[in-house]
This record gives C-alpha cells, structure tokens and sequence, in this order.
C-alpha cells in the first residue's frame, strides 16, 4: 500500500475512475444500478401508482376521479365480490392441497428412483411444461370436452353412462390448474426429500420403527421445508389466475383474477380493479410471510 | 437416499401421474391429423391443417413478435441481471437489502397484478400501447430470474482465483474477461435459457401490455381457442411443441457430453 501511494499523484483531483477502481462500494452501486433502475420504473412506480389508484374513484366518462375514497374496498366485501374471493381463496388452497396430495408420492419415487434414472426422470416431469401454457389448458379442453375423450373412455369402461359435462364447470378448472401447477410442488419436495440422508431411516429402523413410523416420524417432518416452498409457488399463481377460468371454466366459473382483467379492459373500472390487485396481493403475501416467518425458505426455490 | 427402492405401489402410482402429465401432449398431437374439423371425435388421416398453418399470415406474423419480443428481451435481462447477481455476491453497497427485496417483487406478486399495473403505467405515461411495451415488460419480469440463477451459480465462486489474475498484472475488465466471464458462464447461459422460455411462454403480462398489430403465439392462440377451435390450433401446437422437445433434447445431450 505505502509503495502505491509514493507513486501516485496528490488526491485532490476527483476522478470517476479512480473511485470506481478503489472503492468497493461504488463497484457495486455501480453493477447494481442499472436493475435497480429499471426495476424501480417498471415494478415498483406502477405498484405504488396502483396503490394509490385504489382509492380514487372512477370518473363519469371511465376516466378517474381524484376523490380520495374506500369504496372499491367496501364493494370488494359485499356479497357478489365477497363470494367471487371465498370462491378463489377455496380454489386456489384446493389446487395447493391436491398438488400437495398428488405431488408427494411422486417426489418421494423420484427421490428413491436408482442415481442414474433419476435424472431422465426429473426431465421427464418437466418436460411437457416448456410447452406453453395456453397450449396445454386447450389440449385438456379436448379432454374434457362433452362427449369429448374422457366421456368416451369412461362409458367405453362402463363406469358412466351419460356425458359428465366437465367442460365449464369448477372441476375443469381445478383439473386445468393442478395439471399446470403440479411441477412446482413436485421440485421443491423431491430437493428436500432427496437431502434426507439415508443413515437417519436405517437409525430409525435400528431403534425398532416399522417404515409408516419411520415416514411420519423423520421423512415427514425433514420434507416440510419443501412443502412450505412448494405451496408458496403453487398458491401464488393459483390465486391470481384467470387463464385457466377463462378456456376451461366458462361464464360460470370467475376467479377474483378475472375480476381483476374485467374491470380494466371491459368495465373500464380502474379503480375498483386495482383496490382487488390490492387484496390480492395482500392475500398471498399474507400466507407467503406466515410460511417463510415458520421456516426460513430460499434454497428449495432455487431447483 | 438412493438405497432403497421404491416400493411397487409408489412405482404403479407415479407411472399413472406421468400418464396424467404427458396424456393432453399426446391427444393434442394425434389430433392435428384429425379430419374431422370440429375435433370432438378421431375421424381420419390427414395433413390439411398443417396445409392451413403454413397459408395463416397471423401465424406467421406472431411468430416473428414472438421470437423478436424474446430475443430482445433475454438478451438484455440476461445482462442487467447478470451485473446484479455480480454485485449483490461480491459487494455490499447502500441499500443492499432494499435491492434484494426489489428483486423478488415480480418473482412473488400475482403475474395478474404485475401486468395491470404496467398496464396503467404505459397508458399514464402515454405510451402505445405494442412491441416495445411488451418487450419492456419482459426484460422486466426476467431480470430477478436471471439474477437468482446466476447467484446460485456464483455461491460457490472462488475469489482466489480473481485476485490471482490481477496480482499477475490483468486490470479489472481483463480479470472479468478472462477469468470471471468464463467461470460463471454456465450460470449464465441457464440464465438465459430460463428467461427465453419466460419470454416464450408468457401470456398474463404480454395480454396486458399489448396493442393492436402485436399480437403474439400465446395470444394468437388463445383468440383461436376462445373462438374457433379447429386442428389447425393442435397443428400449431404439435409443431411448437415438437421444436421446444427437439432444442431440449439436444441440449441435455451437449450437457452429458461435456460432463
């Protein structure tokens, strides 16, 4: 260091580069800005513009008014709109719990299958969903289409007679969801069943534990970080989604999403639609803070 | 935890749930060649709808948005996103946690919320609403995801080796160049890949973003389902789906060879 400072010229002349150079801290203020930037103008301006959007009320012609007001909230609790947020509150932790149901199984034969199968059959899970989105919706559109494929399959079967009429109906869109969520409950449980170390099952057996007690005894509780960040990653996007209501659920079926994509580009009621962004929003963060304040998460969301 | 196999019934159930999985992929594709155009029943053999694909401009046209819209928007996100990984691993800075809760803002709010706010930023600040509004919207929602994958890929980087560059004589930028660039450029590339298959894939924040003449491939299809439904969807789709099984096979072959 003294070496260095002999050769250099007084410190008085202020050089960009020279702070760079030696300054860590501006280094990184530096590498960091540009995100910073365009996150702050694309992310969190049009949030807090949302925000506030929330509590002025819609204009006579569909502009809006700037009257500072909490009446989109109060409409949000009157029966109609309180129905359409039970409704989705209930779809979104029914999708949550039956990938929960459905994806454990499969995780835990992913996590046991042999060391060099196992990772052709992870591919194979994710596979499908690189495909897009809308696409796999419309392929279960064919599905369960009136007299459509699985009517046929079902009566061919002899197990109904009559055309179940699936199509535009709840099941339909639990059915859509749960297929197009499946992959995020599965990945977070198999990275943590996978780290559970075999020594703690055969200690388990050593000591006298049949392998149910085994399972609910040390499995069960060591996968609960993967349960909580799968839930977190399936609750999330079930909450908000309209997609799925949309092509599978017909008129019948409205999600507090599909409120939300009404009211601004059909209703034109911006504000009451923002004031449901918000709830939304505050639903989900609600359960994502209680989960992550329970246990720390991060890891398992990084597969 | 691989010594113990699994049991027969988790085998037989998980084969049904990869049924369940790759079930829709299937019909979809066999009934691209269904003769029959309202596609309730097989009825025949046919390769007219891939006829009707390759004549439809729209298809055409969204194609190109879509790829145009991707490239861009992956490209930029993966730089932007790159730096910010570089930074919040090596450096602390003011407003370090701040930054870190910014990141996680598009990966934890409700895609349905994202896209009306940018909705009504663009409208405020009067913007046309088209390619750029839905590009700028992409770099944004991809940029956390690039920086999450490339931090991941950067825990276990060993500064050593950049100060042994410099101690050799290289500057900052050649130490970056050279040793740094390299190293994480795995990280990198994955990315990428995750960002362009965001890109590829979205349809929330790419409806609420988009005006007139910008329609995109998940767009397109979607108006198709909502009110034509014909093969010629399922021959779009066969061939998408083809493409996207094709570019993932042959990368995870690259990827066992280079191991």
């Amino acid at each position: 260091m003294i070496s260095e400072q002999a050769g250099e010229p007084p410190k008085a002349k202020f050089s960009i580069t020279r702070l760079l150079r030696e300054n860590s801290t501006a280094q990184g203020f530096l590498l960091i800005s540009p995100a910073n930037l365009y996150l702050f103008v694309l992310v969190v301006l049009p949030l807090i513009i949302v925000t506030i959007l929330s509590f002025l009320s819609r204009g006579a012609y569909g502009g809006v008014e700037f009257r500072f007001n909490l009446t989109n909230y109060a409409r949000l609790f009157d029966p109609l709109y309180g129905k359409v947020m039970l409704f989705s509150l209930g779809v979104g932790l029914g999708t949550t719990l039956i990938c929960l149901l459905v994806g454990y199984p499969l995780a835990y034969f992913l996590a046991h299958a042999p060391g060099k199968q196992r990772s052709l059959l992870l591919f194979l899970i994710l596979l499908p969903f690189w495909t897009n989105f809308v696409i796999r919706i419309y392929a279960w559109m064919i599905i369960l289409r009136s007299g459509g494929l699985l009517d046929s399959l079902l009566q061919w079967l002899h197990l109904t007679q009559a055309p179940l009429n699936l199509l535009y109906s709840p099941t339909a869109v639990m059915i859509g969801m749960v297929y197009e969520f499946l992959p995020f409950m599965v990945l977070p449980l198999y990275t943590s069943l996978e780290k559970i170390e075999n020594s703690l099952l055969e200690a388990a057996a050593d000591l006298g534990a049949p392998p149910w007690k085994a399972f609910l005894r040390v499995t069960l509780p060591l996968s609960v970080p993967g349960m909580i960040a799968g839930t977190i990653l399936t609750f999330i996007p079930a909450m908000g989604m309209f997609v799925v209501p949309d092509i599978l659920g017909g008129a019948k079926t409205i999600l507090i999403g599909n409120v939300i994509r009404n009211q601004f580009l059909t209703a034109r009621d911006w504000p009451f639609g923002a004031a449901a962004s918000m709830i939304l929003m505050l639903l989900t963060m609600v359960l994502t803070l209680y989960y992550t304040r329970k246990a720390g998460f991060g890891e398992e969301l990084l597969v | 935890m691989s010594e113990k196999k699994p049991s027969l019934w988790i085998r037989i159930y998980s084969f049904f749930v990869y049924g369940f999985i790759y079930a829709p992929i299937l019909i979809l594709i066999i009934f691209s060649f269904n003769t029959q155009k309202l596609n309730i029943h097989w009825e025949g053999f046919t390769l007219h709808w891939y006829n009707v694909l390759f004549a439809d401009k729209q298809i055409f046209l969204a194609t190109r948005n879509t790829l145009m819209i991707a490239l861009i928007s992956t490209i930029v996100a993966t730089i932007i996103g790159t730096l910010a990984a570089l930074a919040m691993h090596r450096y602390r800075f003011p407003l370090y946690n701040a930054s870190e809760t910014v990141m996680y803002i598009p990966i934890v709010i409700p895609e349905v919320v994202m896209g009306i706010s940018l909705l009504v930023f663009f409208v405020m600040i009067k913007t046309t609403l088209g390619l750029t509004t839905i590009t700028l919207s992409h770099i944004a929602f991809n940029i956390p995801f690039v920086a999450l994958v490339v931090r991941a890929r950067l825990h276990g980087y060993d500064k050593a080796i950049d100060e042994a560059a410099m101690d050799l004589g290289a500057n900052e930028f050649t130490t970056f160049r050279r040793i740094t660039l390299p190293t994480i450029m795995p990280g990198v590339l994955s990315g990428a890949m995750l960002a362009l298959t965001l890109s590829l894939d979205d349809y929330v924040i790419t409806y609420f973003t988009a005006g007139p003449g910008s329609t995109t491939l998940p767009l397109r299809v979607f108006s198709m389902v909502k009110t034509a439904v014909t093969p010629e969807i399922n021959a779009l789709s066969t061939l998408w789906v083809m493409i996207i099984f094709i570019l993932l096979v042959i990368g995870q072959i690259a990827q066992r060879r280079r191991v």
